[in-house]
């Protein structure tokens, strides 16, 4: 079991970052985050949610040091973040990235050689994170064989066998159904209250945002600022109890009407068109 | 399905050839072509077996194949390596990718005397056209499959401290895979026929240079027996290709 104190020691600090996409003052200058200021600590889940469009994913890439901020400066420990950092940070996208062209154990010695881990601790990683997800018997699997919620548990695996500190997931569960979503929001919070790392995850579901996180970072519509943090305070790993309390719904009303108006500019602003994300 | 679908092919493919031996074996006989132009199948077949049995064939052929497996290997290297240069941005792709495909619109045949002053009428000249031939349908197709590698393959790549060789070899080539093959392919073939070609236009040896001897000396019946051992090498570098094509995994 594991409570969060405000007195862990920072693991993450956000300064003050923008983003802009496109010359400033031309037509198709896009202003996707602004001044965005916060601290994540150490073992904290924390949701980012936020109207489409509203730079969620800007920020987590901004994080992960896969694209530098028009503005402001991003910390991990006492790194500034120049670049990806793939000793401390891990992402899991939102659709699988795993290879097609390899089979699940060949993409997760991929992965083990791309972050330069020791060849004699493959085997037993890869067998522990596939074991975690209750995936093990589809080693030798091509990813295509696999169904889409097989094949994100999998993801989700080589994210945790990194053993990064940090993970980054954008969407993660966005592809699943929702009973596999909610399964596997069950396993995610066990493997990590198990672990103690360190997680920044993107959401469109404000249940799941509530299952999971320990702080719910709300955004406004773009450009994308904190509207303001809701904290969660219930202790990992949590049974799906917790969705039937009072609390659980408490926060959730919350959490929508805090989107509500939001979701509205946003509408209003793009007409309501959706890009297509997995960005 | 496909087990009969193949099976008809091969028949109708198996007819198609019966059928042009059926007419050359007519126009032969009723004797409304000149032997010159056109000889008896069986004469043909007994200069074919006359060369094999002299052992004629090997020396050139010899020669031939080393000159295109040269001219294919730098053809692949040059080929590839430059499709990765441009490729490293959209900027460089956009700028050199329609000047490699513009100049390969050119027939570059035209510039094959070109080749013989720079390299001489020896192998080497045939190796430079042969790879300069070949280069381009490598580089385009190369081109073509290593842009369209999904990004979200490379985000990931670069998340996990992917080198470039490392990106490159395990992710960016077998994304594009299917794609380069096609041009490797086509590359072969290109290379295959511009040696030919150029040893049957200028050359001191080689097996176009035979074929064109044959010519010259008015031996019908030995030139298509040269050309008859070319076609048979041709189907049996192309069963190798498509061997090759069909062992790799299908993702
Ligand atoms: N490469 C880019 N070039 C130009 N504009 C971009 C680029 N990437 C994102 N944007 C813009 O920046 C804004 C934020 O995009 P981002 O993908 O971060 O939003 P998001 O919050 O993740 O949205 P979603 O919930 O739909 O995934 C959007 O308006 C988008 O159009
Ligand atoms: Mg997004």
């Amino acid at each position: 079991m594991t409570t969060l104190s405000n007195d862990k020691p920072t693991a993450i600090s956000i300064r003050n970052v923008s983003q802009r996409y496109g010359e400033a003052g031309s037509s198709g200058a896009v202003v996707a985050l602004q001044d965005i200021s916060l601290d994540i600590r150490q073992g904290e889940f924390l949701c980012l949610l936020g109207p489409s469009g509203c730079g969620k994913s800007t920020l987590l890439n901004i994080v992960g040091g896969l694209f530098s901020a028009t503005e402001g400066q991003v910390k991990v420990g006492d790194k500034i973040v120049k670049g990806p950092l793939p000793a401390d940070i891990s992402f899991v996208f939102q659709e699988s990235t795993l290879y097609p062209w390899y089979t699940i154990r060949e993409n997760f010695d991929v992965a083990f050689k791309f972050q330069r881990v020791p060849r004699n601790e493959w085997k037993e990683r890869t067998a522990s994170a596939l074991q975690a997800v209750g995936m093990s018997s589809f080693i030798d699997h091509f990813p295509n064989q696999l169904s889409v919620g097989m094949r994100q548990r999998v993801n989700l695996a080589r994210g945790i066998a990194l053993k990064t500190d940090i993970i980054l997931m954008d969407e993660p569960f966005a592809a699943l159904d929702e009973q596999t979503r909610m399964v596997l929001g069950e396993d995610l919070s066990e493997l990590l209250a198990a672990t103690k790392k360190t997680i920044v995850f993107v959401t469109h579901s404000l249940a799941e945002a509530v299952f999971l996180s320990d702080r719910i970072v709300v955004m406004t519509a773009r450009p994308g600022r904190i509207k303001t943090i809701v904290e969660v305070n219930e202790p990992h790993p949590r049974s799906p109890d917790f969705m039937l309390q009072p609390r659980f719904s408490e926060l959730r009303n919350e959490l929508y009407a805090l989107l509500r108006d939001e979701i509205r500019q946003a509408i209003a602003t793009t007409g309501g068109s959706v890009r297509p994300s997995g960005d | 399905m496909l087990e009969t679908s193949n099976a008809s092919a091969r028949i109708v493919q198996i007819a198609f050839l019966a059928i042009a031996a059926g007419a050359w074996y007519a126009v032969t006989t009723t004797g409304n072509i000149s032997p010159l132009l056109l000889p008896p199948m069986d004469r043909v077949w007994s200069a074919l077996n006359t060369l094999l049995a002299r052992g004629q064939f090997w020396p050139p052929i010899l020669i031939t194949l080393t000159t295109i497996a040269q001219a294919y290997a730098i053809a692949i290297v040059t080929g590839v390596l430059v499709a990765y240069l441009v490729t490293r941005s959209r900027f460089l792709t956009e700028v050199f990718e329609p000047v490699i495909a513009g100049v390969f619109s050119i027939p570059i045949t035209l510039f094959f005397p070109v080749f013989i002053l720079f390299f001489g009428i020896g192998p080497a000249s045939k190796v430079a056209y042969g790879a300069t031939y070949g280069f381009f349908p490598i580089a385009l197709n190369t081109i073509a499959g290593l842009s369209a590698v999904d990004e979200r393959f490379l985000r990931s790549a670069r998340s996990m401290g992917a080198s470039s060789f490392d990106t490159f070899r395990h992710v960016l080539f077998p994304a594009a895979f299917p794609v380069i093959l096609t041009g490797l392919r086509v590359g072969f073939f290109i290379s295959f026929a511009s040696v030919l070609g150029g040893e049957t236009l200028s050359s001191a040896v080689g097996v176009g240079r035979n074929i064109a001897l044959a010519a010259e000396l008015m031996e019908p019946a030995r030139l298509y027996a040269w050309i008859v051992f070319v076609i048979l090498t041709a189907i049996v570098l192309n069963t190798i290709v498509s061997q090759i094509e069909n062992r790799r995994r299908d993702y």
